[in-house]
């Protein structure tokens, strides 16, 4: 009997695989699983050098300190994951703040009131950026680096050269800063704002034919479209949703600086692109978990904080950063080779 | 008598800047008839059948379905009206399993709140459907109905496909080449399963370039000219070469030679 080359194609992807084949595949199907190795490790790693990185308080602080980015990279995210980038999310996350606070303390507004302004304004620029992408059909690279130094402009006009105190906003807008016990650990509000985002957003994507369009969409945007998804509609919604988990991002922002400003967070934009990847979502688009951003987020603190535990200079927590990148984008084509 | 046509298509033009890919085409097709399309490539028949199935739109010219005048602006609008498509590049998301790549754009959701409210999906009523539909017809070569179709061999992304394309199709199937990466066993499967469609009624069109295939299974060949139709004629009027010389223009048909009535 003559088996036809499908069969026999078949019948030899059921063979034992080399290793490396078969971690590639791993890898593939769960792309999680480096940044959480990654994340072990360097925790014993960063224990074994310090004692006190274990401590509850320090561990504490490690999380509070990154439930910024780790909010603005749920949105960042999502556009990745469409093949985009945001280069922008800082600026919407400031400009956002912004909002918020110059409507509470110069418009005396309720909180409530500026918080849903600010919301607005986030989402509309987001919306702005989708528009761009979409109707205009500019590369997401070139329309957020452009609105980027826009919503900069329009940050540092409105502020009119001044911060805003948290005592100087209604108690609504820094209430995210508010800290409480969970066992031997301190969170804030904050943390538990960008764990729900964290939430809400995985279930979207794993459970909701939009997630399900979002992935084939940034997989092959031209055989996502042939087969009758709307992609352009869901490019659109991406950077729209986006935009409000920027200013969501804001208002964790405000509890944790406790101000409105137009300097802090500015590094938010390269910083959540930097989470999303070594959280092994690939820049290709269609591929990653968004969880893997918030393990990026928290990998990246727990660098930080353990270097300067271990004494080193702060320069070798931005060469440690460097290697993470590079190193994630590394394993993130190794395994796309695998299913060429 | 004249039998009235499923889908017909009258002087379609279609450029992509300097490039004409169709240049006046016309299509008539007939309820229960498998009529395949034929010609060089670059002749204008992918651009023919995007443009039925609205996947690009014609710059000018007239498309019926059933008698009506349709305009699709985009895939999906064909897909509503009951026409299905495989194309030439399949258009399947490789990260996505097979039965996800099924519902593609038409996802199920669970019943009650959870799909009402939560916008949940139903994977296991998707999946479970998908495996039935592929059994029905007949396609063996899909073993795994979780398997990524990223995974699968080209044979079985066009399976794939193919699969996609029979499972909803309700007034017109399309099928752009999708014999080209199949082996002997599953490309007979193919030319079975379209003869079964026919036989349920479904008018089919059929691209390939593969001669004996076509001569096996079109009811009707329209030979595909630069942009337009050379002819069409039967694999009883015609032989292989002839219709090889329609193609490259060293044989031309007269009007009354041609087979422009439904022949079933
Ligand atoms: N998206 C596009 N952009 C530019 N030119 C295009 C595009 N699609 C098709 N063309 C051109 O239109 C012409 C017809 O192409 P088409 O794909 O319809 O040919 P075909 O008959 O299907 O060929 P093949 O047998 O190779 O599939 C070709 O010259 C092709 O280069
Ligand atoms: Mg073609």
């Amino acid at each position: 009997m003559s088996l036809s080359a499908a069969e026999v194609e078949f019948q030899s992807n059921k063979g034992p695989e080399p290793l490396k084949e078969r971690l590639q595949a791993k890898l593939h199907q769960y792309p999680s699983i480096s940044p959480v190795m990654v994340l072990l490790i360097s925790g014993a790693v960063f224990w074994i050098l310090n004692p006190n990185f274990k401590d509850p308080f320090n561990l504490s602080l490690v999380v509070q300190q990154v439930a910024v980015v780790g909010a603005v990279a749920v949105g960042q995210t999502i556009i990745i994951l469409t093949a985009g980038i945001d280069l922008s999310c800082g600026a919407i996350a400031v400009f956002a703040s912004m909002v918020m606070g110059r409507t509470a303390f110069a418009n005396h507004l309720p909180g409530w009131q500026s918080l849903i302004i600010g919301l607005l304004v986030g989402t509309a620029a987001g919306a702005f950026n989708g528009f761009l992408v979409t109707k205009i059909k500019l590369p997401p690279f070139i329309v957020t680096l452009g609105t980027f130094n826009i919503f900069n402009a329009l940050t540092l006009l409105y502020a009119t050269g001044r911060d805003i105190q948290a005592s100087e906003m209604n108690s609504t807008l820094v209430w995210m800063g508010t800290t409480f016990k969970a066992g031997r650990f301190q969170i804030t509000l904050g943390v538990i704002l960008m764990l729900l985002m964290y939430l809400v957003l995985s279930y979207a994507l794993r459970f909701t034919a939009w997630g399900r369009h979002v992935y084939a969409t940034g997989d092959d945007v031209e055989a996502a479209r042939l087969a009758g998804i709307e992609t352009k509609r869901v490019i659109f919604s991406v950077y729209m949703v986006a935009g409000l988990i920027f200013a969501l991002a804001a208002w964790i922002l405000i509890g944790r600086t406790g101000a409105a400003s137009a300097i802090n967070g500015i590094d938010l934009n390269l910083d959540s692109i930097t989470a999303v990847v070594i959280g092994g979502t690939s820049l290709f688009g269609g591929r990653g978990r968004i969880i893997g951003s918030f393990y990026g987020a928290v990998i990246v603190g727990v660098f930080r904080d353990g270097l300067t535990l271990a004494g080193l200079p702060p320069y070798y927590q931005s060469l440690a950063v460097g290697i993470l990148v590079i190193t994630a984008v590394t394993i993130d084509q190794w395994i796309r080779k695998a299913n060429k | 008598m004249s039998v009235a046509p499923a889908l017909t298509a009258t002087n379609l033009f279609k450029t992509y800047g300097s490039v004409v890919a169709l240049n006046g085409a016309d299509l008539q097709l007939y309820p229960g008839e498998v009529l395949a399309v034929v010609g060089d490539n670059g002749a204008g028949k992918s651009t023919l059948i995007k443009c039925i199935s609205g996947a690009e739109v014609p710059d000018s010219g007239e498309i019926t379905l059933a008698g009506d005048v349709v305009k699709f602006h985009r895939p999906q609008d064909g897909r509503h009206a009951g026409i299905e498509t495989v194309y030439q590049t399949l258009a399947v998301a490789p990260a996505l399993d097979i039965a996800a790549n099924l519902y593609l754009g038409r996802e199920l959701r669970k019943p009650g709140p959870l799909g009402s409210i939560f916008r949940m999906l139903d994977n296991g009523a998707m999946k479970r459907e998908s495996k039935s539909h592929i059994a029905d017809l007949g396609i063996s070569t899909i073993q795994n109905i979780g398997q990524a179709v990223e995974t699968l061999s080209g044979g079985q992304r066009q399976a794939v496909a193919v699969a996609r394309a029979a499972t909803f199709s309700s007034k017109v199937i399309i099928l752009d080449e999708p014999t080209a990466a199949l082996g002997v066993r599953e490309s007979n499967q193919v030319l079975k399963l379209i003869e079964r469609l026919r036989d349920r009624g479904l008018p089919v069109i059929l691209i390939s370039h593969n001669m004996p295939q076509v001569f096996e299974v079109a009811d009707r060949i329209q030979v595909q000219r630069l942009g337009k139709r050379a002819g069409v004629v039967t694999p009883k009027t015609h032989q292989m070469n002839e219709v090889v010389a329609i193609m490259t223009g060293a044989l031309k048909v007269e009007e009354k030679d041609q087979t422009l009535q439904p022949v079933r």
